[in-house]
């Protein structure tokens, strides 16, 4: 038995994943969001979450995914990493699960869609379902948002 | 006992005792004749040995009491300060420094100091003309057999001019609780009381008999204080575990039968603090006091103003007022709410309470505004020994110009603004004073003069360091430029002498020859400039060659709240800082001229750019092209005026600003968030990146 591990589940494009509790600050309902110019297409602005301004990302188009309109299901995942906060948008977000760690295996090789850098892990769960394990840290780093940026240029 | 409740105020007091033994050396190196600072000096050694030895610090302890030898010696005038002596004493105050700087993070405040103590006490023993190892024990029970006087001469004199001046002189008799554990420690508290409403002139046992516990269960004291005999007493009976304090004022008679008649209440032996030789006492008396060893134990030369009225002040740690700042932001954000509301609903008992809840939250606002404000004298006053060591490395001689220290700015400024001042007076003192030959072969004294000023104009604080060294080498500057490749040949060719002049900021750039350890180490001004730049301020050089060079930094205020016009482009909602804005107005769409495919407007009599806030911006909701006037806001950066389209003016308001996060930096034309009253995030522009 590995150590158990307490994750938020959501949905994104018909597919499951999953974040460390200990991650999460805050799940919101969508609030109005206020462009900022000049910034990556998939940064869709900020929100003022209790008095703090607080970057979001839409989360399909950070995995390039085909972007979608919110939904009254739509939510604000707010994480704290390395030091960053940021509001993710999502599809669905409305579970919380238990997890043993050695039920993580790493992602195989392709996996559709995402690029696997993004992954930290795959969980098997009960009832034959997939959760795919969020690596936070290359989701929100920087660098590679600025060779992105370069590619654009 | 729970020490960690004094820890705090251990480490405050111990860094404002360090910072001012850094300045009074400074101030001795440059008149090492003047006894008076000796005796501050001392005084302040002394109550920093007391203090660490209080709290258990011996190492600290220890180290400052053989510097207290050293400085006794000198104030005795049996030894003369010299170049070894003024050296070796600095490096106990960075030894101590670092002391202190690991209780601060948590360690206990050991180091290996055998080095420095082995030369202080070289300097006590040593070839200098010391009459012998007056170690400080010695001295003092040399004296307390002879010292039958309750006061002395000069204590006197002190007293009955502070009488005579019209200030109160109490006599005291504290006595401590029998079951007290720390008697020393609440000795320290009751003078560490009586010391900030007032002096303590006179104690007995000597405060280093009381420091060492060595009384019984009470002492007494003379002292000057501000306030009334009530008052006193009952501040010294709020320190804990103190049985009584019989406190009686004083006036010349009772005084001067005191001081004859020794039995009296004062007995025997006798320490001193004769906080205030005023500037009225002769300077013989002064060193008449010095001369018996424990009478001046603890003297010093304090500003005779400190016996007067003592501003009260308290300390208050800077998350509480962050705290405050925070808690009141919300407060703003829900009045310009309540405003709106309240111009809806048109109802004038409403209208009322919320006009006086905005007088009432402004006022507020002016007073949170002013605690967070500190005077740039806590970053400047680490910067004479930084120079004068800086100067004896790069053997130069350099004299240091601080003007308008009092200038004061917000505390997150501060905090953050003494790095890049460093590296400016490096700069200064590396690239820009000569070597003292060089200056004599160009006809200037040899001595360089680095000037650093700070002062407030309008809604900004300059702070400006101006040397007056050999200046700028642009065509070295140029040369650097384009084999660094920041510029090309032919650009640098087009160059103007500002352009060349802030090339020193870009990247990467160094024109050091040789990369010397002071700077040019390829990490240079670009991170000064950048560092500005994220507090909102900008940097500017200007130099003439021979002459010298001067950087200037222009600085906001304030970082938390600004007052802003709030502009509709759309459906988007910006917000733009009034200190830049010149002036606002409508534009007929057919005064807008084309140079050179720029669009321009005549602006009293002198062509200003006019640029789309729209483009700048990305914004599509607002058609710019449909309208036939347009609303224009004149803005301006430093002395260079530029004008913006908006679409619609909504007001101006006071804006907390917001940073966007560390997820979002640098963003260009926008340099923060505000959050209006709907809750909703306007943005804010920052004019300074629309003026090229």
């Amino acid at each position: 038995m590995g150590e158990e591990l307490k994750v938020i589940v959501f949905g994104l494009a018909d597919e499951e994943y999953g974040i460390e509790v200990d991650k999460v600050r805050t799940i919101e309902r969508m609030s109005p969001i206020t462009r900022v110019p000049k910034t990556l297409p998939f940064i869709k602005g900020v929100i003022n979450l209790r008095g703090v301004v607080l970057p979001v990302i839409d989360l399909r188009g950070r995995f390039g995914l085909p972007e979608s309109e919110p939904t009254d299901h739509s939510r604000i995942i707010v994480v704290a990493a390395g030091g960053l906060e940021v509001g993710f948008i999502v599809d669905t977000a409305n579970d919380v699960i238990d997890l043993d760690s050695d039920a993580i295996e790493t992602p195989p090789e392709v996996v559709g869609g995402v690029k696997a850098k993004y992954l930290h892990g795959v969980a098997r769960l009960a009832g034959d379902r997939l959760l795919i394990m969020l690596n936070l840290s290359e989701v929100l780093n920087k660098n590679e948002i600025i060779q992105l940026e370069q590619q654009e240029v | 006992m729970d020490m960690n409740a004094y820890l705090s105020m251990f480490i405050d007091e111990s860094n404002d005792h360090l910072q001012s033994l850094n300045e009074n050396l400074l101030r001795l190196e440059s008149s090492p004749e003047d006894v008076g600072i000796v005796q501050v000096i001392f005084r302040s050694a002394h109550t920093l040995k007391g203090m660490s030895a209080t709290m258990g610090f011996e190492d600290l302890a220890s180290l400052t009491h053989e510097m207290e030898n050293v400085l006794d010696l000198v104030r005795n005038q049996k030894l003369a300060m010299d170049g070894f002596i003024f050296d070796t004493l600095f490096k106990s105050l960075d030894a101590l420094e670092s002391m202190v700087q690991d209780i601060v993070n948590g360690g206990s405040g050991k180091a290996d100091v055998t080095a420095i103590v082995a030369n202080l006490k070289a300097i006590v023993k040593g070839d200098y003309g010391a009459s012998g190892q007056a170690s400080q024990s010695a001295g003092a029970s040399g004296v307390q057999g002879e010292s039958r006087t309750a006061l002395d001469e000069f204590q006197t004199s002190v007293l009955l001019q502070s009488i005579e001046a019209g200030l109160s002189v109490f006599h005291a008799v504290v006595t401590i609780r029998e079951d007290c554990l720390l008697k020393a420690a609440r000795a320290y508290m009751v003078f560490d009381f009586l010391e900030r409403s007032g002096e303590v002139v006179k104690s007995h046992p000597s405060v280093q008999d009381i420091e060492q516990e060595k009384f019984d269960r009470s002492f007494t004291v003379f002292t000057i204080s501000s306030m009334g005999e009530d008052e006193l007493r009952k501040g010294i009976e709020t320190v804990s575990e103190i049985e009584s304090a019989e406190v009686s004022v004083l006036d010349r008679e009772t005084l001067l039968q005191v001081g004859a008649a020794p039995a009296a209440s004062p007995p025997p032996a006798v320490a001193a603090v004769p906080a205030a030789p005023a500037p009225e006492v002769p300077q013989e008396a002064s060193s008449a006091a010095g001369a018996s060893r424990a009478q001046t134990a603890a003297a010093s030369a304090a500003p005779a103003a400190a016996a007067g009225s003592v501003p009260r002040t308290i300390r208050v740690d800077i998350e509480r007022l962050d705290a405050l700042m925070n808690l009141f932001s919300e407060l703003l954000i829900d009045r310009v709410r309540l405003e709106q509301l309240a111009s809806e609903v048109r109802r004038s008992d409403l209208t009322e309470t919320v006009e006086h809840m905005t007088r009432v939250s402004g006022d507020l606002q002016n007073i949170v505004l002013k605690l967070r404000m500190v005077p740039v004298e806590s970053v400047f006053n680490r910067f004479p020994r930084m120079v004068r060591d800086l100067a004896k490395s790069l053997n130069k001689k350099v004299e240091l110009v601080i003007t308008g220290a009092e200038t004061e700015l917000d505390r997150t400024v501060i905090d953050e603004i003494g790095d890049p001042l460093v590296h400016l007076l490096r700069n200064s003192l590396d690239h820009g004073v000569e070597p003292a030959q060089d200056r004599a072969a160009a006809g200037k004294p040899e001595t360089g003069v680095v000037h650093l000023r700070a002062f407030h104009s309008g809604n900004h604080v300059f702070i400006e360091i101006e040397d007056d060294g050999r200046g700028i080498n642009r065509e070295k500057v140029k040369q650097i430029a384009v084999k660094n490749g920041v510029v090309t040949e032919s650009e640098a060719a087009k160059l103007t002498v500002d352009e060349i002049n802030m090339l020193l900021f870009a990247p990467g750039f160094s024109t050091a020859d040789k990369i010397s350890d002071i700077s040019g180490r390829g990490v240079g001004l670009d991170v000064v400039k950048s560092k500005i730049s994220s507090l909102g301020g900008h940097i500017s050089v200007d130099s003439v060659p021979g002459q010298g060079t001067k950087f200037s930094i222009q600085l906001p205020l304030t970082l938390s709240i600004i007052s802003a016009m709030l502009i509709k482009l759309g459906s988007e909602k910006y917000t733009i800082p009034l200190s830049s804005i010149v002036e606002t107005g409508i534009l007929q769409r057919s005064h807008i001229r084309k140079i050179h495919g720029n669009r321009m407007i005549d602006f009293r009599g002198s062509l200003i750019p006019l640029l789309s806030l729209k483009q700048v911006l990305d914004n599509d909701s607002f058609q710019e092209e449909l309208e036939t006037e347009t609303e224009i806001v004149v803005i301006r950066k430093g002395d260079k005026l530029g004008a913006v389209t908006v679409d619609e003016f909504i007001g101006q308001s006071d804006i907390v600003l917001k940073t966007l996060g560390g997820y979002l930096t640098n963003i260009q034309a926008i340099s923060g968030a505000a959050i209006l009253g709907d809750g909703q995030v306007a943005l804010i522009v920052d004019p300074n990146a629309l003026i090229k």
